[in-house]
């Protein structure tokens, strides 16, 4: 501890991406698995922030900025495809999507 | 000071990501979502990231969680997935045994390494203070760099975001010729007078 | 003027396309000309090529004509090449003569068959696939051609198919032939092994390299492949059912060329030979004389002209591979020149009997018919000379040459092969002049009925003396039933006379009967040489009888004379290729020097080869003069030769047939059973081993995004560590 360091950081941001990949193996509900996935981008972007903070390098930045901007497009898309499927069905839940079964 | 801020802020963002994973109401799941990007805000503003941190609130929660909102009052509210029982065999311990070992790596690396190792870019600091003395706006910097390195990405991510958008349109529209009637909300019309009176009378006694 | 070569075998292959196209609008006699046009062209540009070698020194008489390279693949090198050296062109040289002056018989042959034009064209193909396997100068190349007459045969064999004989004996020659070219392919394969090309030239370069075993392991699968073409035990059996073809067909092909196929192959590679152990050679030289003498006692005792014929082609083919197998390739060579003029001359000579015999091929049947055949005869007595070796007609020499290399080789084998050569001699001459006596001299026996008919005859009286006694006796019967039923005295008298003559007539009948059956069992048995007699039941002899007693015996159209004369002559003179008398008079074994690797030498002193060759000439005149005796006077008794074991042909061909159906058919199973079940079981089981993998496997594919997200994760983890310990150690 101490000062504040980078390496604060990256911890918090390892802490909230585990709890974001195990939210995202355990729930069912499509919707709450993509938010499980929206807080494994905003662990990764905590890192990249920290990193920018530590190295002092304006990239870290940059790199959250396109993070962010890609996220969008992809929860636009991502919504937009679990509401096609899931106006046809009432409780759907991740599990009974699995028709491209091998 | 700093720091002070950072533990708060942390504790507020740990707490809404837990309260994301474990929330029955997918409408707790999205607030609770809303205070873990708060946070995550306010852990930008500490590093003086100002514009990040706009754009943190603006874009994600305040369009990407409303999006959410939306599609969920859109789906149905009242739909609870039961969290006590997992269909897929073995996926709950597996799970807890993924995030644990993940974060216990990530823990390890962190930990064991002293400081950052990563090199700084020579090109692009962080300028606290600009040529004529005064500090430089985090949103300049930023925009100095992505519009002289990185603007090809800028453009590609632009397209990628109509692409998003026209493809998002095109798969969420209803067929034509599948309009469906709104669903009634019993007694609106004053067609059940009868049960409410038989209600009335049993309440009456 | 080597490059005629070229000419040989192209000439009939073009004959057989144009025949192949246009041939049934030509038509009869066209076809058929054209067919001889073209192999006639084959024979001049033969002897181009001929002179062409001559007129080189003699140490450079080995040319190879390469046409394109028809096989290259890496270390494997095979050209469409043709080999003109003295050995190849004495083949075609007399190939293509007896070719042509067999397609000009066959013009006359098959006048008058539905098929003609057909029947050239695969005449025609035959002496293109026969110049192949002559002329080529690789092991394929005469692959090529033994697999191209082998079908040719076929083809020809069973010519006029529609009858279920003919065509199992084309289907017969063929198998049997296939067993034999086993072996040919196998020693193919063997040689590329062992030289690295299956080129003459090379196998004769570097033959002399090969350790024994290797040689006497290509030397015996040749073997094996000129078995089965030259007809040797137990390969033989193909060769006498093969008679059901055209005669010219078996003169050409089962006399004078495919037959000899097998010779020439195992003389092509006398350098291999050579190297072979003692004891292989030797095991050929007794297949062949073991052959020469078992094919000979069968012919003593065949009926049908062609099939003597056949049997004794066996015969001497025997002798051919006998003088192989001791190293005398000359004389194995000189034997298939005078052979394939004396016994084509035979055949045809035998196709113009059946012709003028109006198809009967039964030799019992025929007597007499040189006063008929005149041109016919002649050639076939010139023809008769030759094989039984009288000198100083071909065949002597030629069989002689054979007898003293036999001789030659030393020991108590060299003595034995020679003795049975000569038992073989002594029997060939035997069953030739039956058959000359038989056919030519003699009562004319066509119209005589033989012992089936004469019997018929018999039976036919005995019936009809036994239905008139029937006849007789239901009168009786009758009779009796009306002097019951009258009833005036006048009628009863009258009926009583009626009944009297009646029973008159009954006991006239039934006596009738009774010499009728008193003389059929008594009956004279005739003489041999007298004709059946019919006594009084010649009235009831059946219909092909008379039919054969209206017949008159007529000699034959030029076309099919003239070859036989010019085969007389040359059956006379052949014997001068190849004179044993001086070093100088050895034409034969001069020009066939430089295809021989090594030089045979006759060790035996002069005094013995005059006195082996006395014993020989002995042993042909003592064959005749037994076959006088028993055939024209009459002396001695046939049947005590003509045994059925002999015409059974040692029960050869039952042994076979049984053993095929019997534990060859269960063997021939029991390796169905094996392909189907454990290699087919083998490959399927590859197959479904990998559809049953890949159903197990199949079941991570659940369809459920949480599982592969769990299994994304885990996998992550794995690298996580991985990239821990790396960064840690």
């Amino acid at each position: 501890m101490g000062e504040l360091s980078a390496t604060w950081y990256l911890l918090l941001s390892a802490a909230v991406f585990s709890i974001g990949a195990v939210g995202l193996l355990v729930r069912r509900n499509p919707l709450i698995m993509f938010m499980c996935v929206e807080l494994m981008l905003n662990a990764v972007n905590l890192a990249f922030v920290g990193m920018a903070f530590g190295l002092n390098d304006i990239g870290g930045q940059v790199a959250v900025f396109f993070v962010m901007v890609v996220a969008a497009a992809e929860v636009v898309v991502g919504l937009a495809i679990v509401v096609a499927i899931m106006r046809r069905r009432e409780g759907t839940t991740a599990d009974d999507l699995s028709v491209l079964r091998g | 000071m700093t720091e002070i801020i950072f533990g708060i802020s942390a504790f507020i963002v740990l707490v809404g990501s837990i309260g994301v994973v474990l929330s029955r109401n997918p409408v707790h799941a999205a607030l609770f979502l809303i205070q873990a990007l708060f946070g995550v805000a306010v852990l930008f503003l500490v590093v003086e990231a100002h514009f990040l941190a706009a754009i943190q609130v603006i874009v994600y929660a305040g369009a990407i969680v409303i999006l959410f909102l939306f599609v969920i009052m859109l789906l149905g509210v009242d739909r609870y997935e039961d969290l006590r029982v997992d269909p897929i065999m073995g996926q709950r311990p597996l799970a807890v045994v993924a995030g644990a070992a993940i974060f216990g790596l990530l823990l390890a690396v962190i930990l064991s390494v002293d400081g950052l190792t990563g090199e700084a870019s020579v090109t692009s600091p962080i300028d606290r203070v600009g040529p004529d003395g005064n500090s430089v706006a985090d949103a300049r910097q930023l925009a100095d760099t992505i519009f002289t390195d990185h603007v090809f990405a800028f453009e590609a991510t632009g397209l990628l975001l109509t692409v998003a958008v026209v493809g998002a349109v095109v798969m969420a529209r209803k067929i034509s010729g599948d309009l469906q009637p709104l669903p009634e909300i019993p007694g609106q019309n004053g067609e059940d007078a009868e049960l409410d009176e038989a209600d009335d009378a049993e309440v009456g006694e | 003027m080597t490059d005629l070569v070229y000419f040989v075998p192209l000439l009939p292959l073009l004959g057989f396309a144009t025949l192949l196209v246009v041939g049934s609008r030509l038509g009869e006699p066209a076809a058929g000309w054209l067919a001889t046009l073209a192999i006639g062209g084959s024979f001049l540009a033969a002897v181009g090529t001929w002179i062409g070698l001559v007129n080189r020194d003699e140490d450079d008489r080995v040319v190879e004509k390469i046409v394109f390279e028809w096989v290259p693949a890496g270390r494997f090198s095979v050209d469409v090449g043709f080999l003109v050296d003295p050995l190849s062109v004495a083949m075609i040289l007399f190939v293509t003569g007896l070719g042509t002056l067999i397609h000009l018989y066959s013009i006359g042959y098959m006048h008058g068959d539905e098929n003609y034009a057909k029947y050239f064209v695969y005449l025609n193909l035959f002496a293109f696939s026969m110049l192949m396997l002559v002329l080529g100068n690789n092991l394929l190349i005469t692959f090529l051609g033994w697999e191209g007459v082998g079908l040719c045969s076929y083809f020809l064999i069973s010519f006029w198919f529609t009858d279920e004989k003919n065509a199992s004996a084309g289907k017969k020659a063929f198998v049997t032939n296939r067993v034999g070219d086993w072996g040919f392919m196998v020693a193919m394969f063997l040689t590329f092994a062992t030289i690295g090309s299956i080129s003459y030239v090379d196998i004769a370069g570097t033959a002399g390299q090969l350790s024994t075993k290797v040689a006497t392991g290509i030397a015996l699968l040749l073997f094996i492949g000129a078995m089965g073409k030259s007809a040797q035990f137990p390969l033989y059996l193909w060769l006498p059912d093969a008679m059901a073809g055209p005669t010219p067909v078996s003169a050409l092909i089962h006399a004078a060329t495919m037959v000899t196929a097998g010779v020439y192959l195992l003389t092509r590679v006398n350098a291999v030979l050579y190297e072979a152990s003692g004891w292989a050679t030797n095991l050929i030289a007794w297949v062949g004389v073991g052959t020469a003498l078992f094919a000979a006692t069968i012919a003593v005792a065949q009926n049908d002209i062609k099939k003597v014929l056949a049997y004794s082609t066996v015969s001497q083919l025997g002798y051919m591979i006998l003088a192989v197998g001791v190293g005398a390739y000359v004389a194995a060579i000189f034997h298939m020149i005078t052979h394939a003029f004396f016994k084509a001359l035979l055949f045809l000579g035998s196709g113009s009997v059946i012709h003028g015999m109006d198809n009967d091929q039964d030799m019992r049947r025929y007597g007499g018919l040189k006063a008929f055949m005149p041109i016919t005869a002649a050639t076939f007595i010139v023809a008769w000379l030759a094989i039984a070796g009288v000198p100083p007609f071909a065949g002597f020499w030629s069989k002689d040459e054979i007898l003293l290399s036999a001789w030659d080789t030393g020991g108590l084998n060299g003595r034995l092969l020679w003795l049975v050569g000569l038992i073989t001699a002594l029997l060939t001459a035997f069953y030739m002049s039956r058959q000359v006596f038989m056919t030519f001299f003699g009562r004319y026996r066509y119209a005589d009925p033989d012992e089936d008919e004469v019997t018929a005859a018999w039976s036919g009286l005995v019936g009809a003396s036994t239905e008139s006694l029937e006849l007789a006796t239901t009168t009786v019967a009758a009779a009796t039933a009306e002097v019951e039923a009258a009833d005036s005295p006048e009628e009863k008298a009258a009926a009583s006379v009626n009944l009297d003559n009646a029973i008159a007539a009954e006991s006239e009948a039934r006596s009738r009967v009774e010499t009728a059956r008193e003389a059929q069992r008594t009956r004279p048995i005739p003489e041999s040489g007298e004709p059946n007699d019919a006594g009084v039941a010649v009235d009831f002899l059946p219909e092909t009888v008379l039919a054969r007693a209206e017949h008159h015996p007529h000699e034959s159209p030029w076309q099919m004379t003239m070859p036989l004369v010019v085969l007389a002559g040359f059956s006379v003179v052949a014997g001068l290729l190849n004179l044993p008398f001086t070093k100088g008079l050895h034409f034969l074994e001069q020009w066939l020097e430089p295809a021989l690797a090594h030089e045979h030498v006759i060790t035996t002193g002069a005094a013995t080869k005059w006195l082996l060759a006395l014993i020989a000439i002995a042993a042909g005149a003592v064959g005749i003069a037994v076959a006088f005796r028993t055939y024209i006077q009459r002396r001695l008794d046939a049947d005590k030769f003509e045994r059925p074991v002999l015409a059974q042909a040692w029960y050869y061909d039952r042994t076979v047939s049984d053993f095929m159906g019997g534990p060859g058919r269960r063997l021939f199973d029991a390796i169905t059973w094996f392909d189907a079940n454990v290699i087919d079981g083998a490959v399927n089981a590859a197959g479904s081993a990998a559809s049953r993998g890949g159903n197990f496997v199949r079941r991570a594919q659940s369809g459920f995004v949480r599982s592969y997200a769990l299994g994304m994760s885990l996998g992550s983890v794995a690298l996580l560590v991985w990239f821990v310990l790396r960064i840690s150690s």
